[in-house]
């Protein structure tokens, strides 16, 4: 299948690369998201997830939801490297007639779950989905990926409390906790913190890693679940527009578009990334 | 309507393991036992594993139906009013529909059925709004027979359905062995003066306005447009072509529901009718509050509205 002959490292470094240059093709946005959660999805879709490129309906898969939808490039990325569909596609990114949107769509994409875009939506699918598998006695999981500013939505909180009550073992949130939300600092904007608390008060199971270290979040999201009868939230502190030097940790990178020098200075950092 | 809903759904829930029901909290004495000794197992007592109560949270509702759809089950998702539609329309749209997800949504109080609480409870403006989602199949019975058939025939139907219930019910009119079908109106009964276009229970108020009518000389067609989408237009264009006009009733704003599609249908076929009118909410929020039935009667919906609206129309008023 392909997936194992790369490391999660090099994986994490395509998809930076693949991020960098689809954005710049379309002249879409939301390329410091995508850098931010580079190594997240790459150690999914290298080490954890459950999934055959080949068969992307098996039924016993285990589901992945990308539910802040507009860093939906990092994804389709994900899927190209490891033989979801052919490497190629990418480059209708964003392009007229594409359907390859800027935010995550699943039509004619296989291998994506839940098409997004509105924040807020995806850890109630996700909850809709592992409770049919508690239903049905099915050992596969549900892994949802959020953004911190998404965390604004209430309707995350009617989720987060629903899988709690339910004790949805087979369920993980994670956070791409990189700080920055679309205007400001999220500290600035509207403060999640105390933000492990808030997830263990609602009955969630909560670890705190570094998201870019790949080794902790393997064994993060491997050791699922953390608690018996919780589901599993793994905050996972990052830095936005992480492994291009200048889209570090900026607001201005949520929404700028690399070109001409800017483009080719991201491309030779990441080309020096191990 | 909403009992003839849930008895249905039992009959379905026992035959058909798929099927799940999802509540936003309410369903009293309806969904759930309202005896504090357990002798009245209702929907959520007989289907404990097909039914789920998920709190005063209708955009997770939405969302974990269309989960539950996508892993194989039938969902349907229950509250009151605007609660399941309007308060949860996103998740509606990109999640269920977007999916093709196996989602149903069903609202009681459908129009002014909770009048008296006010307008957050006034189901006034749903139709058109869960008409122009694409791919959501709308419906709107009129009486507990449609009801019914309604509800097993939503099962069969792929994707995201709305079911509108209301508290009034239209008295019933179905032959022995008459076929409901989703998409095609129900002739009631046959004239050629007018035709009289009703959805949801104020089809009684329609089928009293055509008696007196009769008794006044004008014979009026009478069909219940239980399918709101698909629409059939062809009822409605053989309806501008062989009678002499159309009165469309609906609880409902006249913006964008029953009157504007049949206004649509006989455009889209140059069928102009001879006559044409609306009946339905014109006077936007009613912050007056009361039944129904004295609803209907303040903002002209009810029979005796129809039957002055009819004469006028037909330059018969006196």
């Amino acid at each position: 299948m392909g997936r194992e002959q790369i490391s999660t490292q090099e994986l994490a470094r395509r998809i930076r690369r693949h991020a960098v240059e689809m954005t710049s093709r379309g002249g879409s946005s939301h390329v410091g998201a995508v850098l931010s959660l580079a190594d997240i999805v790459a150690v999914l879709y290298g080490r954890v997830l459950r999934v055959r490129p080949d068969e992307p309906r098996w039924p016993g898969r285990d589901r992945f939801i990308l539910s802040k939808g507009h860093a939906g490039a990092g994804v389709y990325a994900a899927l190209a490297e490891t033989g979801f569909f052919p490497v190629e596609k990418l480059r209708t990114h964003y392009q007229d007639g594409s359907d390859l949107s800027g935010h995550v769509s699943h039509k004619g994409i296989p291998g994506v779950e839940l098409s997004t875009g509105s924040l807020g939506h995806g850890l109630s699918v996700g909850c809709g989905m592992a409770y049919a598998a508690k239903l049905d006695g099915k050992p596969h999981r549900v892994f949802v990926l959020l953004s911190d500013g998404e965390c604004d939505e209430g309707s995350n909180w009617e989720a987060i409390l629903f899988a709690g009550h339910h004790k949805l073992d087979n369920l993980v949130a994670i956070i791409d906790y990189n700080k920055i939300q679309s205007l400001d600092r999220v500290s600035r904007t509207l403060a999640l913190e105390p933000f492990a608390e808030k997830w263990q008060a609602f009955g969630w199971a909560v670890r705190e890693i570094d998201g870019h270290d790949h080794a902790a979040l393997e064994a993060a999201l491997t050791e699922i679940p953390v608690e018996a009868d919780k589901p599993t939230c793994v905050i996972a502190h990052t830095v936005k527009g992480k492994g291009v030097s200048f889209m570090e940790n900026t607001v201005l990178w949520h929404y700028r578009t690399a070109k001409g020098d800017e483009l080719e200075a991201a491309l030779r950092e990441l080309e020096g990334q191990p | 309507m909403r009992d003839a809903f849930v008895e249905r759904l039992m009959e379905l829930a026992a035959a058909d393991p798929r099927i799940m029901l999802l509540t936003g909290d309410l369903g009293f004495g309806v969904l759930v036992d309202p005896t504090p000794d357990g002798t009245k197992p209702r929907y959520a007592e007989r289907f404990p594993r097909q039914y789920l109560n998920v709190g005063v949270a209708e955009q997770n509702m939405t969302g974990i139906a269309t989960g539950l759809a996508m892993e194989g089950r039938i969902v349907f998702t229950y509250s009151i009013a605007n609660f399941p539609t309007l308060r949860c329309l996103e998740q509606v749209r990109n999640d269920a529909a977007y999916h093709g997800a196996n989602v149903k949504v069903v609202a009681i109080g459908g129009g002014f059925s909770y009048g008296a609480l006010g307008i957050s409870h006034h189901a006034t403006e749903d139709l058109s709004i869960m008409r122009s989602l694409p791919d959501v199949t709308v419906v709107s019975p009129g009486d507990v027979w449609e009801t019914q058939e309604a509800t097993s025939a939503l099962v069969e139907t792929p994707g995201t359905c709305y079911l509108r219930l209301d508290k009034s019910v239209a008295p019933p009119t179905h032959a022995d062995g008459e076929r409901f079908e989703l998409g095609r109106a129900r002739l009631i009964r046959d004239g050629h003066d007018l035709t009289l276009i009703a959805t949801g229970g104020i089809l009684g108020e329609a089928l009293v306005a055509a008696e007196d009518l009769a008794m006044r000389g004008i014979e009026c067609r009478v069909l219940s447009m239980h399918t709101i989408k698909p629409f059939d237009a062809e009822a409605v264009v053989s309806a501008a072509r062989e009678t002499g006009g159309i009165i469309t009733i609906e609880e409902h704003t006249i913006h964008g529901g029953l009157g504007s599609a049949v206004a649509e249908a006989c455009l889209d076929a140059a069928a102009l009718p001879g006559a044409f009118s609306r009946i339905g909410l014109r006077a936007g929020f009613s912050s007056v509050v009361g039944s129904q039935q004295y609803l209907r009667s303040v903002y002209r919906m009810d029979a005796p509205a129809i039957v002055r609206q009819a004469e006028t129309l037909l330059g018969r008023a006196t």
